[in-house]
């Protein structure tokens, strides 16, 4: 195999991870928190047809993107206000988000069915990826590097910064986070927000990047992916990088060695192996708790009130 | 100002009154949008909600709905009592499903009265070993059921793939990924000739029926109660979390596999690939729609049945499109949970400070 | 509330009357429009199997304008689901019912029994009744034309072909297109990617680009998006679509498609339900019924494939040329049809089998 074909596969790769990676790391914020918000799928879809529809009709794929958080943060919002303010249950809340979403965004998007616009094109001058190995480094598109960034971000706002510390003390006792004086709702309305702007942006980038279309249903179930990684990650968002790229490479090397002849699993034994994964990875966590400790927000999905 | 004062007690009334306030504000909510959207709103919200209960030709259909539905809330909603939240039911269906369809093609040419009861009892197992797994992750190391159980639902969907599209696949069926038709001795006896109306449709009221005496009669749904809304006392009070957290999940993935092989062994009569239809997931609307009380689920169970199929009625007469429908069941739920809150709150005026 | 009731009521009944009625009230009836329903397995805007059905239903409006009056129920689940939908149309007064999806193979035939005064129509299946027809589109002399340019046009003789599952319909595609590819360049080899799904563009998107990255140079599919083709525009090769004409998502990639026309079939149907001449049958129309089109070529298509191309689409339609001519062999060598012979429809749908070349 050439370079060329190496780095061709890298840059699949890297393409099919991003958009869960985003969503992941959306969620994972969210559920540091303390919330568990199930309708990721339903946030991605809005973002998908939030993001082609604007697009379509300005012509500007970053207009797009913009969107399409804004998307994701809206839909995120009808979330917020029923189970921080109406304090309602967060799994029921969740699941018809998701509904709510492939629902919103099918009737949103007939009119888009069938439509093209231009491909969100690399970000950096192409004269930087001239050579193949250079190509691979600088030839991404602009959301490729923002995920980067955003991992970065988020890992150090959590561990290093004051109020990613006061986030996780949310998620992990909001009962004494509030006794202290912390407003542990409107905490949790940002932690919302912030997973609603990068579900959004994840399936835009389905909409605008991957596959330049609108059609029912694009993202076709990454968003439970998604919250399966976040598992995978053990909340933890370095992990999380390595969790989006290693499914993404299964998903993408599977296809490689189809197309090579070579089948060595059934595709649905290796369609349930992130799942599996994921089981293992929280038993062993479970398992090593006694020197190591389960890094599951502690108050990961009940709900909360002040009174 | 207004403000939300919380109840000391939930209000009896409210509970009860809230399911019929968010049917209402959700017919009339649904109303307006769709006649935003440019629909005939009016009528799209009439053949949704009004036209399946009026026609009885459209009773068997509700019933064909609602009995998987009922029978999965049914056991979710005892664990939703407790704190234990199987999400997973729709992977405690499909294993039903493949427990009972394995006997069925074991058995796929022999005859007996046995080979049902056989199909039924493999499938309360199959839905039953799949919650175990959550149930037996939780118990020993404290992981969380809401994420295992959802988990292993996809697990189920790919398992059922590959055994359609492989080990399983009908030898006579030119390669398509599905089994071979079940045997007159392995399809659940047709209860009224003609339609798809089975004995699931007893079987779910029957079932309710038991849940609500074990629920609200004996000591065993006393337990399941006390645990799930002041752990502690429970504990003093000699009740076991841990038997509670077994218990509730082997009963809700029992429940959800027995309606996993009524369904393949009723309506479809084989396992395909389309088999999974999200049932596992709406009954947990379902669940909620009747407040976690068995015969309000059955009451939540209809409902739901009949936005599907009033959804597809209004697609014949004001061409409403079926996404309208998804919207249209969220926005009922949103529309529950948020009057929930009057279940646990009165709105009244905050005192003005001084 | 009331008024409504009653209204209901009123309407049911007319509707159960009208189920009932047998067909030589047709006459009697004339001034009434004849309902025709349609069942479709996807959303009306999923831009590819769906969709094209739906277009035929709003051909056979556009034809007989007020005469008709046709509905249709979307993304119906193949199986309990499907039987309830079709039975609602039926009670809801439609005469002619087609059901869309091979899935929906068993509910027809159990609803129709159950209606025997209406007829059904039932798309890629093969199971018939006194009143259920069953259609589809012989889409592989489609592919035989495809498979001529591929054959033309790849210069490192390797196409790449994303498919769903090996049913014998998406089998004899893979087959007809190998072997006419193989008739311009006997080296030819089709690389086929199983994309076990029937839509999911990002897939579909990322097998084209794992066969391009394999040496396919050509890429054709048997799922539904118009991702592979995009992704095919992105790397510069060459790809055909997919059940409509889908050059707007590839302007240069795309070199012609295979478009579904089911509205000739659908009109013709109509008209024969309105003269009472409808009769059940079989119906496996191809390039010659206008079912198969071949949609406009790009002008990228050398004039070499293209006069091939058009002489095997004269041949099809003449009946001169079967894309399935013996002497053919499977993989391990063994002869399926003698030279000469030529594959009878029954060997086709059944066929499970792959033609030297392909590797599946």
């Amino acid at each position: 195999m050439t370079t060329a074909i190496l780095v061709s596969i890298l840059m699949t790769l890297i393409a099919a991870s991003t958009p869960i990676l985003l969503a992941a790391l959306g969620e994972l914020v969210t559920e540091k928190a303390g919330v568990l918000n199930l309708g990721v799928e339903g946030m991605m879809l809005c973002g998908a047809v939030a993001g082609f529809a604007v697009a379509f009709s300005t012509g500007s794929t970053m207009l797009g993107l913009l969107a399409a958080m804004v998307a994701g943060v809206a839909t995120a919002m009808v979330f917020a206000v029923l189970t921080l303010s109406l304090t309602a249950n967060q799994v029921a809340t969740g699941l018809a988000l998701t509904i709510f979403g492939i629902g919103a965004s099918s009737l949103i998007g007939a009119g888009f069915v069938g439509r093209t616009i231009t491909r969100l094109d690399p970000v950096l001058p192409a004269a930087l990826s001239e050579h193949p190995l250079l190509r691979a480094i600088f030839g991404h598109d602009i959301v490729v590097y923002l995920s980067l960034a955003l991992v970065l971000g988020v890992s150090l706002f959590l561990r290093r910064t004051r109020p990613g510390l006061i986030l996780r003390a949310v998620g992990e006792n909001d009962a004494s986070a509030h006794a202290i004086g912390y407003p542990v709702i409107a905490i949790r309305y940002a932690a919302i927000a912030f997973g609603g702007a990068l579900a959004g942006l994840g399936g835009a980038y389905f909409s605008l990047a991957l596959t330049p279309m609108w059609a029912e249903g694009l993202t076709a179930g990454r968003g439970w992916i998604a919250l399966a990684l976040v598992v995978f990650a053990a909340w933890r968002p370095g992990r999380l990088l390595l969790g989006a790229y290693l499914f993404g490479s299964v998903m993408t090397l599977e296809l490689q060695a189809k197309a090579a002849g070579i089948t060595w699993l059934a595709p649905e034994l290796l369609a349930m192996t992130p799942y599996l994964a994921t089981i293992a990875v929280l038993t062993m966590m479970s398992l090593g708790r006694k020197t190591g400790r389960l890094n599951a927000p502690a108050c990961l999905g009940k709900p909360f009130s002040a009174s | 100002m207004l403000e939300w004062r919380r109840r000391r007690e939930p209000s009896m009334l409210m509970l009860w009154l809230s399911p019929l306030i968010a049917i209402g504000l959700t017919m009339l909510l649904g109303m307006i949008v769709f006649t935003a959207m440019g629909y005939d709103g009016f009528h799209a919200v009439e053949s949704i909600f009004v036209t399946p209960f009026i026609e009885p030709q459209r009773w068997p259909d509700l019933g064909v709905k609602a009995a998987p539905l009922v029978m999965i809330a049914l056991g979710l909603a005892i664990g939703f009592r407790a704190n234990v939240w199987n999400i997973g039911a729709e992977g405690q269906y499909i294993m039903g499903a493949i427990a009972g369809t394995g006997v069925a093609l074991v058995t796929h040419e022999m005859t007996g009265w046995w080979i049902l009861p056989a199909m039924a009892f493999a499938g309360v197992l199959g839905g039953m070993a799949w919650a175990a797994v959550p149930a037996f992750l939780r118990v020993r190391l404290q992981v969380s059921e809401i994420l295992t159980s959802l988990m292993l639902t996809y697990v189920a969907v790919q398992g059922l793939y590959y055994l359609v599209r492989g080990p399983w696949k009908d030898p006579d069926g030119f390669n398509f990924p599905q089994t071979r038709m079940f045997g007159a001795d392995q399809t659940l006896p047709a209860m009224m000739e003609g339609s798809l109306v089975h004995l699931g449709i007893p079987a779910a009221l029957v079932i309710a029926l038991v849940a609500w005496l074990l629920m609200e009669k004996t000591t065993a749904g006393y337990a399941v109660r006390v645990v799930g809304l002041a752990p502690a006392a429970a504990r003093h009070g000699g009740f076991s979390a841990d038997r509670v957290t077994w218990a509730t999940l082997l009963a809700s993935g029992g429940l959800a596999g027995l309606a996993g092989l009524f369904e393949a062994a009723g309506p479809f009569g084989q396992l395909t690939p389309q088999f999974p239809t999200g049932y596992g997931f709406t009954a947990i609307i379902v669940a909620f729609l009747g407040r976690l009380n068995p015969l309000g689920i059955v009451f939540g169970g209809v409902v739901l049945a009949a936005t599907y199929v009033g959804g597809e009625i209004a697609q014949t007469t004001v061409r409403l499109p079926q996404a309208a429908t998804g919207m249209f069941q969220a926005l009922l739920l949103f529309v529950l949970l948020a009057t929930d809150v009057l279940v646990k709150y009165r709105i009244g005026w905050k005192a003005r400070a001084a | 509330m009331t008024s409504i009731i009653t209204r209901r009521r009123f309407n049911f009944g007319a509707g159960a009357s009208a189920a009932a009625l047998p067909l030589i009230g047709t006459g009697a009836r004339a001034q009434a429009p004849l309902g025709v329903g349609f069942i479709y397995v996807g959303p009306i805007g999923d831009h590819g199997w769906t969709w094209t059905h739906d277009q035929g239903r709003l051909a056979i409006e556009k034809e007989y304008g007020a005469k008709i009056k046709t509905s249709f129920i979307e993304k119906v689940a193949e199986g309990p689901d499907a039987a309830r939908a079709i039975r609602q149309l039926a009670q809801a007064g439609n005469q002619l019912i087609f059901t869309t999806s091979f899935g929906f193979m068993n509910p027809t035939i159990q609803v129709a029994k159950q209606f025997p005064k209406l007829k059904f129509e039932h798309a890629t299946g093969y199971q018939r009744a006194e009143n259920v027809a069953t259609y589809n589109a012989r889409f592989y002399e489609g592919r035989a034309v495809i498979g001529t340019i591929a054959g033309h046009m790849s210069k490192s003789g390797q196409a790449g072909y994303i498919a769903s599952f090996p049913i014998p319909e998406v089998v004899m595609g893979i087959n007809a297109f190998t072997i006419a590819a193989r008739k311009v360049n006997p080296n030819f080899r089709t690389k086929v990617i199983w994309a076990s799904t029937w839509y999911d563009p990002a897939k579909e998107a990322d097998a084209a680009k794992a066969l391009i990255d394999q040496g396919c140079d050509i890429i054709t599919q048997h799922t539904d998006s118009a991702a592979a083709l995009q992704a095919a525009e992105q790397r510069g090769v060459f790809a055909f679509g997919q059940a409509s004409d889908m050059k707007a998502f590839a302007p240069k990639a795309h070199l012609t498609a295979i478009v579904d026309d089911w509205s000739g079939y659908y009109i013709k149907r109509v008209k024969e339900v309105m003269d009472g001449t409808w009769k059940s049958g079989d119906v496996w129309g191809g390039i010659k019924d206008g079912m198969v089109k071949i949609a406009p070529y790009n002008d990228a298509v050398t004039p070499a494939a293209r006069a091939a191309a058009d002489e095997v689409t004269k041949g099809i339609v003449a009946g001169t040329l079967h894309p399935f001519t013996g002497e053919l062999k499977d993989q391990k060598g063994e002869v399926r049809l003698k030279a000469g012979e030529t594959a009878s429809d029954a060997i086709l749908s059944k066929m499970d089998w792959y033609v030297d070349g392909v590797q599946a």
